[in-house]
């Protein structure tokens, strides 16, 4: 096909897909109103828990040289250099 | 003052859209978050506007700082603007608190000393938030869990010297009242005599957390339990200084199913039902 | 310009020491009482970065989410309390972040969920009507579709959509294979977020039409990945989920 030919028949395409997309959206037209799935809202005005708390716990981790490791659903994706790397670090 | 009508409503959580359209349960009013509000459009608009026409509702700001010394942002007080002019809610309350420093937002209503420097502050940024909205604004009492040497006015006397100054309204929220009267040993029966009830324009209930200190119980306004006997104990004793008020309550962790909801909201409007019948007598 | 008090109360909420003029009832107490803000502070940014990047946190784990959370939250507080709006330089965090460096598929997945919230919150525009878009099939070389400001593409080296998806509340882990992935982030009609894998041609004609180009360009982006690219299913389904908007102003 020369280019003036493939462009001639991409443009037909585009055409044919989009009077199909205009007659298809007519009848999704009478698509009931709703109102999604909602995310929680991050602004509140609670107190969170206390005088304990995981989240102030941080500079224990980071003393340790984040020996923590991902203890997550990462484990199950595996990746051209392995399953990930779930081995503690030991200098950071 | 408010537009809200003297009944009770709930703070509202997107999870309980569906059971509140299908049910339409009879509340005086919801309350939301502003600042969850203020993205452009999509669920969080939608929700509002539907829901909107069947409450009344209350716009309740958490991010403006009014409790700190520098300017307000004026970005955020469009923002309120435009949510004001959007929805023409009954009435707009923030905090006597401070959120923001520099240029981080904390995320929590944190406290400050009450002296006649914070006062000036307070009042300042007040009258500048009722001029950009053009309505009167209700502060609300705040929760605390620690005293400033620096504080050199009762609590009560910073309100009412706000009110007086600015006219603004209060928040009275009977919950923050009781964490703070036991985390700092004061009698909030005294705090009620002293509080300047006529500025009341509604009432926050909600639940506490607790823990043990080895001076005694901490409070925490923690908002994810049912309202404490204590509390609808000091509740109606407010109602019955003020009369009937608008009341809502607040669940915002752990959030139960609407009815457990709607159960304390008819709690709070029995108290209401209550004064009102023995106003009318 | 902050000011002595709020610089000390805030500098205390990161280091943990009592700030000067903080008391309790029992003086004694007024350490562990002032940690009662400290916790919320730093709970409540963490559990609002939890509530924008949910696969992050299960692909991670609640332990391990936890203690990265605070370390973002002191490089990259939130800017106002738009809190939604927070989380822009979680991504690039989380791709230098060395001991998450055998994990390189995380920075992806969290910009996938960047664009689901900013899909979610974004302006409410007119779908285009299907007269219209008759109406511009009569000349689709010269036509332009605007897309809704939610319609985003996220391109990855990795297999960022299917990571996604299988993380969803309720979804057991299973075992995936790591690969490229395209996929467009889209609010629909219903103002549902979703999330659709691309094939390469299918990328390049909603990357192409993302960036303005005409109708025509974006089918011949398409075609260079595949001659016989057929966009009649793709036009119909973005059509179908009112991705197309009714144009601000007429092109001249």
């Amino acid at each position: 096909m020369t280019m003036m030919t493939r462009t001639l028949t991409l443009t037909a395409s585009l055409a044919t897909a989009m009077t199909l997309a205009a007659a298809q959206a007519h009848a999704e037209d009478a698509m009931e109103k709703c109102y999604g799935v909602a995310m929680a809202g991050q602004n509140d005005c609670a107190a969170g828990p206390g005088t304990t708390c995981a989240g102030t716990a941080a500079m224990d981790y980071q003393g340790n040289a984040w020996k923590l490791v991902p203890a997550g659903t990462c484990a199950t994706i595996s990746t051209p250099h392995g399953m990930g790397s779930l081995e503690p670090i030991k200098d950071m | 003052m408010t537009q809200l009508p003297n009944a009770p409503g709930i703070g509202f959580k997107p999870e309980h859209f569906d059971a509140l359209r299908a049910s339409r349960p009879d509340l005086g009013f919801l309350e939301i978050h502003a600042e969850n509000y203020m993205g452009a459009g999509g669920v969080p608009h939608a929700q509002l506007t539907a829901l909107r026409a069947d409450y009344a509702l209350s716009l309740h700001g958490v991010g403006l700082s009014i409790g700190a010394p520098g300017r307000l942002d004026a970005d955020h007080l469009a923002r309120l603007r435009a949510l004001i002019d959007r929805y023409r809610p009954e009435s707009f309350s923030e905090h006597l608190a401070w959120a923001s420093h520099g240029e981080a937002y904390l995320n929590d209503l944190l406290p400050l000393p009450y002296t006649p420097q914070t006062l000036a502050i307070v009042c300042d940024h007040i009258d500048e938030v009722q001029q950009m909205l053009g309505c009167q604004m209700l502060l609300e009492n705040p929760a605390t869990y620690v005293l400033f040497e620096q504080s050199t006015l009762p609590e009560t006397t910073f309100l009412a010297e706000v009110v007086q100054h600015t006219g603004c309204g209060l928040l009275l929220d009977v919950n923050n009242m009781f964490v703070s009267a036991s985390n700092h040993r004061f009698d909030p029966r005294a705090y009620l005599d002293d509080f300047p009830m006529q500025a009341v324009g509604e009432i926050h209930l909600a639940g506490h957390a607790t823990e043990d200190l080895p001076s005694g119980p901490l409070l925490i306004d923690a908002h994810g339990s049912p309202v404490a006997e204590p509390v609808w104990a000091l509740y109606a004793e407010v109602i019955a200084r003020t009369g009937p008020r608008p009341s809502l309550i607040e669940w915002d962790n752990d959030v139960p199913a609407l009815p457990v909801l709607l159960a304390e909201a008819a709690r709070a409007g029995a108290v209401l039902a209550q004064a009102g019948a023995m106003a009318d007598a | 310009m902050p000011d002595p008090f709020t610089t000390a109360l805030a500098a205390a909420l990161q280091s943990g020491a009592l700030p000067p003029g903080v008391t309790a009832r029992d003086p004694a107490e007024a350490p562990r009482r002032f940690a009662v803000y400290r916790n919320n502070v730093a709970h409540g940014l963490s559990r609002a970065l939890a509530t924008r990047f949910p696969v992050i946190e299960r692909l991670l784990g609640a332990e391990f989410f936890a203690a990265l959370a605070p370390l973002f939250i002191a490089a990259h507080p939130p800017a106002s309390p738009r809190l939604f709006e927070w989380g822009g330089a979680f991504p690039d965090f989380l791709r230098t972040f060395p001991p998450l460096a055998g994990l390189p598929y995380l920075a992806d997945v969290a910009r996938l969920e960047l664009a689901r919230g900013v899909a979610y919150h974004a302006a409410d525009l007119a779908p285009l009507s299907p007269a219209a878009l008759a109406a511009l099939a009569v000349a689709p070389d010269t036509a332009r579709l605007a897309l809704h400001p939610s319609v985003q593409v996220i391109a990855s080296d990795h297999a960022v959509g299917t990571i996604w998806a299988a993380n969803q509340p309720g979804s057991p882990p299973r075992d995936i294979t790591d690969r490229p992935e395209v996929v467009a982030v889209l609010r629909d009609r219903g103002l549902s977020v979703q999330v659709w894998p691309l094939t390469p041609p299918e990328a390049a004609f909603v990357t192409a039409l993302r960036d303005s180009l005409p109708l025509l360009a974006a089918a011949q982006a398409a075609t260079c990945h595949a001659p016989h690219f057929d966009p009649a299913p793709l036009i119909g389904r973005l059509m179908q989920a009112g991705a197309f908007i009714a144009p601000s102003k007429e092109t001249p």
